[in-house]
């Protein structure tokens, strides 16, 4: 065991000596601290950064933080699916509440236990697979800073054959004004196992914070995986959520961001299916409403053939909310047979909203079909009239049309309940955007 | 009894003038037909009485029981009593028919006050019933992927749940085979009753076979020109509406 810290940098002062690291943990987070100092930040011409707004980026303010005050308090109001097979609660970085899976699933062989457990007890498969993907969306310096920061976060290893029927809960927490958190979630679905997973991000006030998060999925042969990150940070936080995905042969992984809360949030999504037969859904439903600006970069990366990649992103905007939409199919050499499709459609409430899309396509082989576009338009009239004409009040209508819109994404996921409490969020975040 | 008065009404869109002197009174209880050839302003009344963005009224009001309408907007007339059953009803995508019927219910309660979810699907299941439709309808997005059968089944279905003082049938009968049109009469029929007035419009009579009307009027460039009894509709039937396009004719010839 060995410790390391920085000094000299709020982010990182205090920060490393905390928990119980091994030695290749903490030579990983050396590396990362100088990849972080040595990577260029971003400057608003980097094609990467295009639209996007890279003042947001100062982080001289921000430090790691103190314990939060009210550990019990976060766990109480850590509200979620009230059935789950693992719960875990951190907040400011530390656990404050774990319930373990059930024995006969831990017998099986299912493994939920903090990144920092895992990185000594199940120190072959972390080191493997802990940020083991080029982050290639623009973010490499900031996924270095997480990388050397005081992550925290969970594992899972869901064993071959097992299938887990509830669904695995964490929730990260940041408290306190300019608090760092670097949420980490790594799950690795072996052969033919089944899981779903939910990361919840909340903040526990209305302060200024930064959330540095990442996650790493891997599925394997014939395994299938659902994650859902639901990001309900507060409107004054700047946050980074950058995903990786690798997905097996005959392998399914859906993926699931939604944007509720930001003040400035950067999400990079990366799938890359590695084998013949592999799938990967990856879906996104953000509100962007007052002064928030979500930036979303996202890579379908077809690196084998006859595997398929469908990606629907759908943003609703009002006030001066921005969004940025830039993603890439990219069909490798000999990703024949390659079914790849892109599609993002913005709703947008206001004048003042923004939504800028960049669809793309990288293809260098033959016989695949590809197909992507991006739509923008506002609440359709003819829609809006018949609702009115049924009684509904021109508020009430437009929230319904655009929980419609977002259904149309919503309606992905395959657990009924699951989606009730999504939609339930999603809902409670459109009715105060449109009501401010 | 209430009545729905137009008065003298005139519309544009645009610099088109499309009703030109339009009046009629409409009394709960009674069912009136309007009948009239493509073009005639038909489908305009409708929806200007429900309150259309498109059009503006020139001159002339709409009296609701003695009261205008004219500047209520159109969800304010439709919790009034005014229902619109729409000639072509738009797909709403996402939005389930539950939900959909639920938020306009909601809409006519009292502010803090919670639709009671039993209740309501009571309702709902009871009326679906009445109109042959299968319990799964409640949870498909409104109107989306519905045949033109299932759309108009789906807006009787609205206003058997919203059960309007007012209810203005626009070419209900177009797009329906001769069993989804006795479907839709039968649902129509069952809310026949003294607190509503229903305001039929159809290109042809043979709707007011199956929904049979007290008072026939026949609308020609944008007025009524001949009021009678249901026999009216059958002269139409016979005769076409030649007769009541030829002093128009005329006059343009003047």
């Amino acid at each position: 065991m060995a410790s390391a810290s920085v000094s000299g940098v709020p982010l990182m002062e205090g920060a490393l000596v905390e928990g119980q690291w091994p030695e290749w943990f903490v030579a990983s987070r050396q590396r990362g601290w100088a990849d972080f100092q040595q990577l260029p930040a971003p400057v608003p011409k980097d094609e990467k950064w295009r639209f996007s707004n890279v003042k947001a980026l100062a982080l001289d303010s921000f430090r790691y933080p103190a314990a939060v005050a009210d550990a019990g308090a976060l766990v109480e109001r850590s509200t979620g699916l009230g059935e789950s097979a693992a719960r875990f609660v951190f907040g400011n970085n530390r656990l404050l509440a774990a319930t373990a899976p059930a024995a006969e699933l831990v017998k099986a062989g299912l493994v939920v236990m903090t990144l920092e457990e895992a990185a000594s007890q199940h120190a072959d498969l972390v080191e493997k697979h802990f940020m083991a993907q080029e982050v290639k969306l623009g973010s490499a310096k900031y996924a270095a800073l997480h990388r050397s920061g005081p992550v925290n976060g969970v594992f899972i290893r869901v064993p071959k054959n097992l299938e887990v029927a509830q669904p695995i809960e964490i929730f990260h927490w940041v408290e306190g004004e300019n608090s760092a958190v670097f949420p980490h979630t790594l799950v690795v679905c072996e052969r033919h196992s089944k899981a779903t997973v939910v990361d919840c991000f909340r903040s526990a006030d209305d302060e200024s914070a930064f959330a540095c998060g990442v996650n790493d999925l891997v599925v394997e042969e014939g395994a299938k995986l659902n994650y859902v990150a639901v990001q309900q940070w507060s409107l004054a936080t700047t946050a980074f959520h950058l995903n990786s995905t690798t997905v097996g042969r005959d392998a399914a992984c859906l993926g699931m961001q939604v944007n509720l809360g930001g003040k400035f949030v950067r999400g990079e999504s990366y799938s890359r299916m590695v084998a013949e037969g592999a799938r990967s859904d990856m879906l996104s439903v953000n509100i962007a409403g007052g002064e928030q600006m979500i930036d979303q970069r996202t890579f379908q990366d077809h690196a084998k053939p006859s595997a398929t990649s469908d990606l629907l992103y759908q943003n609703a905007l009002t006030g001066k909310g921005r969004t940025v939409f830039s993603g890439v199919i990219r069909v490798e050499p000999g990703a024949h047979k390659t079914d790849a499709y892109q599609k993002v459609r913005n709703i947008v409430l206001s004048d003042e909203a923004e939504a800028n899309s960049m669809p793309g396509l990288e293809i260098e082989a033959d016989d695949v079909r590809c197909t992507h576009g991006a739509t923008t338009s506002q609440v359709d009239d003819r829609e809006l009239f018949y609702l009115l004409a049924r009684g509904i009040r021109p508020e009430a209508a437009q929230q319904l049309l655009v929980m419609g819109f977002f259904n149309t994404v919503l309606d992905r996921l395959p657990d009924a309940r699951l989606r009730g409490h999504i939609e339930g969020m999603v809902e409670k975040r459109l009715s105060a955007t449109l009501r401010g | 009894m209430k009545h729905l008065k137009i008065d003298n009404l005139h519309v544009s869109i645009g610099d088109r003038e499309i009703l030109r002197g339009l009046s009629l009174d409409l009394p709960t209880g009674q069912v009136h037909a309007i009948m009239g050839p493509n073009g005639s302003g038909k489908s305009t009344l409708a929806k200007v009485i429900a309150g259309h963005p498109d059009y503006t009224v020139t001159s002339g009001d709409i009296l609701f029981d003695g009261e205008s309408i004219l500047e209520m907007e159109p969800d304010a007339r439709a919790r009034k009593g005014i229902f619109l059953a729409f000639q072509y009803p738009s797909e709403i995508p996402g939005v389930t028919i539950a939900n959909f019927l639920r938020a306009a219910l909601q809409a006519r309660l009292p502010e803090g006050e919670e639709l009671e979810a039993t209740e309501y699907y009571a309702k709902l299941y009871e009326k679906m019933d009445l109109l042959e439709m299968p319990r799964t309808f409640t949870s498909r997005a409104v109107n989306e992927g519905f045949s033109g059968g299932e759309k108009k089944r789906c807006e009787i279905l609205q206003m058997a749940m919203l059960q309007p003082t007012f209810a203005l049938l626009d070419e209900t009968d177009s797009g329906l085979d001769i069993d989804a049109l006795k479907i839709v009469s039968h649902g129509v029929n069952s809310l026949r009753g003294p607190e509503t007035g229903m305001l039929v419009i159809t290109h042809y009579q043979r709707l007011l076979n199956y929904i049979v009307p007290d008072f026939v009027h026949v609308m020609v460039n944008g007025r009524i020109v001949e009021s009678g009894t249901k026999e009216l509709a059958l002269k139409l039937e016979a005769e076409g509406y030649d007769w009541a396009t030829e002093p128009e004719a005329e006059a343009v010839g003047v």
